[in-house]
């Protein structure tokens, strides 16, 4: 078993140095859309989106990325595309969350995942956190099997009906206090799968969510973002404009 | 057998009862029979002509039900549709169960989604739709059914049980999940038991249906597309391909050149990365810690470089019907064959590492054993089928997007355990590394995507998925919408063998076994 050890040693460190700096490797996120203003163009980009994540006023898009599905729509096969900007800080705190971000979970926490209807990349993308490049212990993140050692829940997926009463039953059996983040565009807005007669739009129908992580899937990074908000040791990003107020997007 | 051959067969054995036409554009024989022939022309199809079963497609016509049992042969022999009519107030039909066992888990789909019963069919009911969450005469597939309709709130009933099987003194039922473990996909699993040993088990699926399929009616094809690479992510480009092959067959679609050559490469990038998952997942189960963790890194280094070459992880937004959305540089396609082969050798050095592991080797040797009649019975399909010394691989029996043009090998075993299904995926990864290679020095400069006028009509789009055969059934109407789509995935078909594998071995096996099947519960709940 000693090759096992010395192997290992001798891959060296891989871990990234982010929170502390900012990770720079190449494809660690598929980045993000960005507003910007466009003129006449505008009306035709955000005809191209097909999960209503664009809005426009006067010849400026905006983007309300708990709706981006990374269809690339709107770059790609256009004349005027719109900005992509490639960070991963996303993470931003839920508009209808009664609850603060930080205290008491400032220092080490224990999160239970649960699929609620995820297509697997949410959950691919959480399980890499545990491998030597992102190393979740290190900052103190550990993934426990049950709720009720549980402070944080991390839900993906849309939440269908036949996992809805299992959800309820993971959160009911968390102690006080918890926190619940959700990931991914279909955890945030339903994503592909909204409007259906057999998935609720995203985990706030279900259950009052505090962090929301956007992207389909969010990388990594985001994710570690996402619970690093929550912890307070992050400050929460904005995810929708403010050209979208209630009832503004024609969803 | 060829398709003149198969007709004159079938012009023999059934005349009057069965005709058949056949469409040298997309190899197929449609042999349309009447219902008391149906059993007879499937079990020969699949015993003495030795087509493989692909799926059941249900359609629902305006005025009939037409059901379609697809099935595949090797190279020639092409593929073979048997379609049966029926009016829409009949609903009951004979099972073909007892003579393909390959159909019961499509049957009792058909059952629980369109109300249709099969009559000999052991076991119906409880499957997509759960027992205790919905009400019986609840038929969503249906053409009156609306998809956007709320139907909340149902709560499930708390006295429901599953059913035991086994009797014996002291014996009990041991239920897993849907949440379970760690950071997984949400399953139950109901192993019955007297001790030590699984003496039975049962998976229960379907917690995760988001019922893609009647989504799909009456989008246009640019937002299905969406949904079908967005159902079962580790695989999205597989599953767009076979989707975007669909409609590119139902239209008359000619694809670029540049855009097959990349769409292989991509595929085999995929196939790359998810069989390094899988590898990673293998070395959890039997917590090989050091190896856990260097797959782990492999599974990365790959993500990241189909971020960099692609700007998706995971592949996303790349496909168009009649090509690519975009085009790849040359160049960066080159760097990123030049990293894999990087992760290949570090891959072929970690399977040297295992296969000297003893303590590896003795928990994932001899465990959760698939036989050849297993799998050729359930019809198996990827590596899982392979492992069992079935080798069937789409790629090489019914090419498409150019694989013909590429040489390769399928990779198979014959024990069909743990270790031979952990070895096939090994073999896989070279594989793939050599058609990227062979696409990379072969990639021709052009454009990437001819437009498409969409046709009305129906057709299969097949993609060996890293998981194995994938086909998604589509038609469209005259308005460029989808009317009926179907996906028959590899974890649909793999699942359904999964209990075998996992029965009489003891507990503590059965993380192993589940890991060395790299089943997807996305893919198979679609």
């Amino acid at each position: 078993m000693s090759q096992w050890v010395i192997h290992g040693i001798r891959t060296g460190i891989k871990t990234t140095a982010y929170p502390r700096t900012t990770e720079s490797a190449a494809g660690v996120t598929p980045g993000l859309p960005r507003g910007g203003t466009f003129g006449s163009g505008a009306a035709a980009l955000v005809e191209r989106c097909l999960t209503h994540a664009l809005v426009h006023t006067d010849g400026h898009v905006s983007v309300d990325s708990r709706y981006c599905v990374h269809c690339y729509r709107c770059v790609r096969g256009v004349r005027q595309p719109l900005n992509w900007d490639t960070t991963y800080e996303w993470a931003g705190a839920a508009p209808q969350s009664a609850n603060e971000l930080g205290q008491p979970f400032e220092r080490s926490i224990h999160i239970i995942v649960v699929d609620a209807g995820d297509c697997g990349a949410c959950l691919n993308e959480v399980k890499q956190l545990n491998n030597p490049y992102y190393n979740m212990h290190r900052l103190g993140f550990f993934i426990t099997p049950t709720p009720r050692h549980a402070d944080v829940l991390l839900v993906v997926g849309p939440v269908t009906d036949q996992m809805r009463f299992a959800l309820k039953k993971v959160y009911d059996a968390m102690p006080t206090p918890k926190r619940v983040v959700a990931v991914g565009a279909c955890a945030l807005s339903g994503g592909v799968f909204a409007k259906s007669f057999v998935c609720a739009n995203g985990v706030a129908e279900v259950l009052p969510v505090d962090v929301e992580v956007p992207g389909n899937p969010p990388p990594p990074l985001a994710i570690l973002h996402g619970l690093l908000v929550a912890v307070g040791r992050k400050p929460p990003e904005t995810l929708a404009p403010a050209a979208y107020g209630p009832g503004t997007a024609g969803r | 057998m060829n398709p003149t051959k198969l007709k004159e067969q079938v012009e023999r054995c059934w005349a009057g009862h069965a005709q058949c036409t056949v469409d040298t554009g997309t190899a197929t024989t449609e042999i349309e029979c009447l219902w008391g022939v149906l059993a007879d022309v499937c079990r020969r199809i699949v015993e003495e002509w030795d087509f493989s079963f692909a799926g059941l497609i249900v359609e629902e016509d305006v005025i009939e039900w037409q059901l379609r049992y697809a099935f595949y042969g090797e190279g020639d022999a092409g593929w073979v549709h048997v379609l049966v009519r029926a009016p829409l107030a009949e609903n009951f039909f004979p099972s073909l169960v007892e003579w393909i066992h390959a159909v019961d888990w499509h049957e009792r789909e058909a059952e629980d989604l369109f109300g249709l019963h099969f009559q000999g069919h052991p076991r119906l009911g409880d499957f997509v739709l759960h027992d205790d969450a919905w009400q019986e005469g609840v038929e969503p597939m249906r053409r009156g059914f609306d998809a956007e309709a709320a139907m909340r709130n149902r709560l499930p009933d708390a006295d429901w049980r599953p059913t035991r099987i086994v009797q014996e003194p002291g014996a009990f039922v041991m239920p897993i999940g849907p949440k379970f473990s760690g950071v997984t996909e949400s399953v139950h699993f109901l192993l019955e038991t007297v001790g030590e040993d699984v003496i039975r088990s049962s998976t229960r699926l379907f917690y995760k249906w988001r019922a893609i399929e009647k989504l799909a009616e009456g989008k246009p094809v640019e937002e299905v597309l969406l949904l079908a690479e967005r159902f079962a992510a580790t695989t999205a480009f597989a599953h767009g391909l076979a989707f975007c092959q669909a409609v590119e067959s139902i239209s008359g679609a000619e694809v670029p050149a540049r855009a097959r050559a990349l769409r292989v490469f991509l595929a085999e990038l995929e196939r790359l990365r998810q069989h390094a998952g899988a590898i990673q997942e293998i070395c959890e189960s039997t917590a090989l810690v050091v190896a856990t963790s260097q797959a782990g890194l492999l599974e990365e280094d790959l993500l990241r470089v189909s971020g960099e070459l692609t700007g998706h992880r995971y592949l996303f937004g790349l496909l168009a019907p009649g090509g690519l959305l975009c085009d790849l540089p040359t160049d960066a396609c080159r760097a990123a064959l030049i990293h894999s082969q990087d992760v290949l050798r570090k891959l072929m050095e970690l399977e040297r590492r295992l296969s000297i592991s003893s303590s590896f080797l003795d928990r994932i040797e001899e465990v959760g054993v698939i036989s050849a009649e297993t799998a050729k019975a359930y019809s198996l399909v990827g590596p899982v089928a392979r492992a069992s010394g079935l080798a069937r691989d789409l790629r090489r029996a019914q090419p498409y997007s150019g694989y013909q043009v590429f040489n390769f090998d399928v990779p198979t075993e014959q024990e069909g355990d743990g270790y031979a299904r952990l070895r096939v995926l090994f073999a896989e990864a070279r594989q793939s590394v050599r058609i990227m290679q062979q696409v990379a020095v072969a990639l021709q400069e052009g454009s990437v995507c001819r437009p498409v006028h969409f046709r009305p009509g129906a057709a299969l789009g097949s993609v060996e998925a890293p998981r194995g055969g994938t086909f998604h059934w589509v038609r469209l109407n005259e308005g460029g919408q989808i009317t009926r789509y179907r996906v028959i995935t590899p974890s649909f078909a793999n699942w359904h063998s999964f209990h075998l594998a996992a029965e009489k071995f003891a507990f503590q096996d059965f993380p192993i076994i589940l890991s060395t099947f790299d089943l997807s519960v996305a893919e198979n709940d679609r």
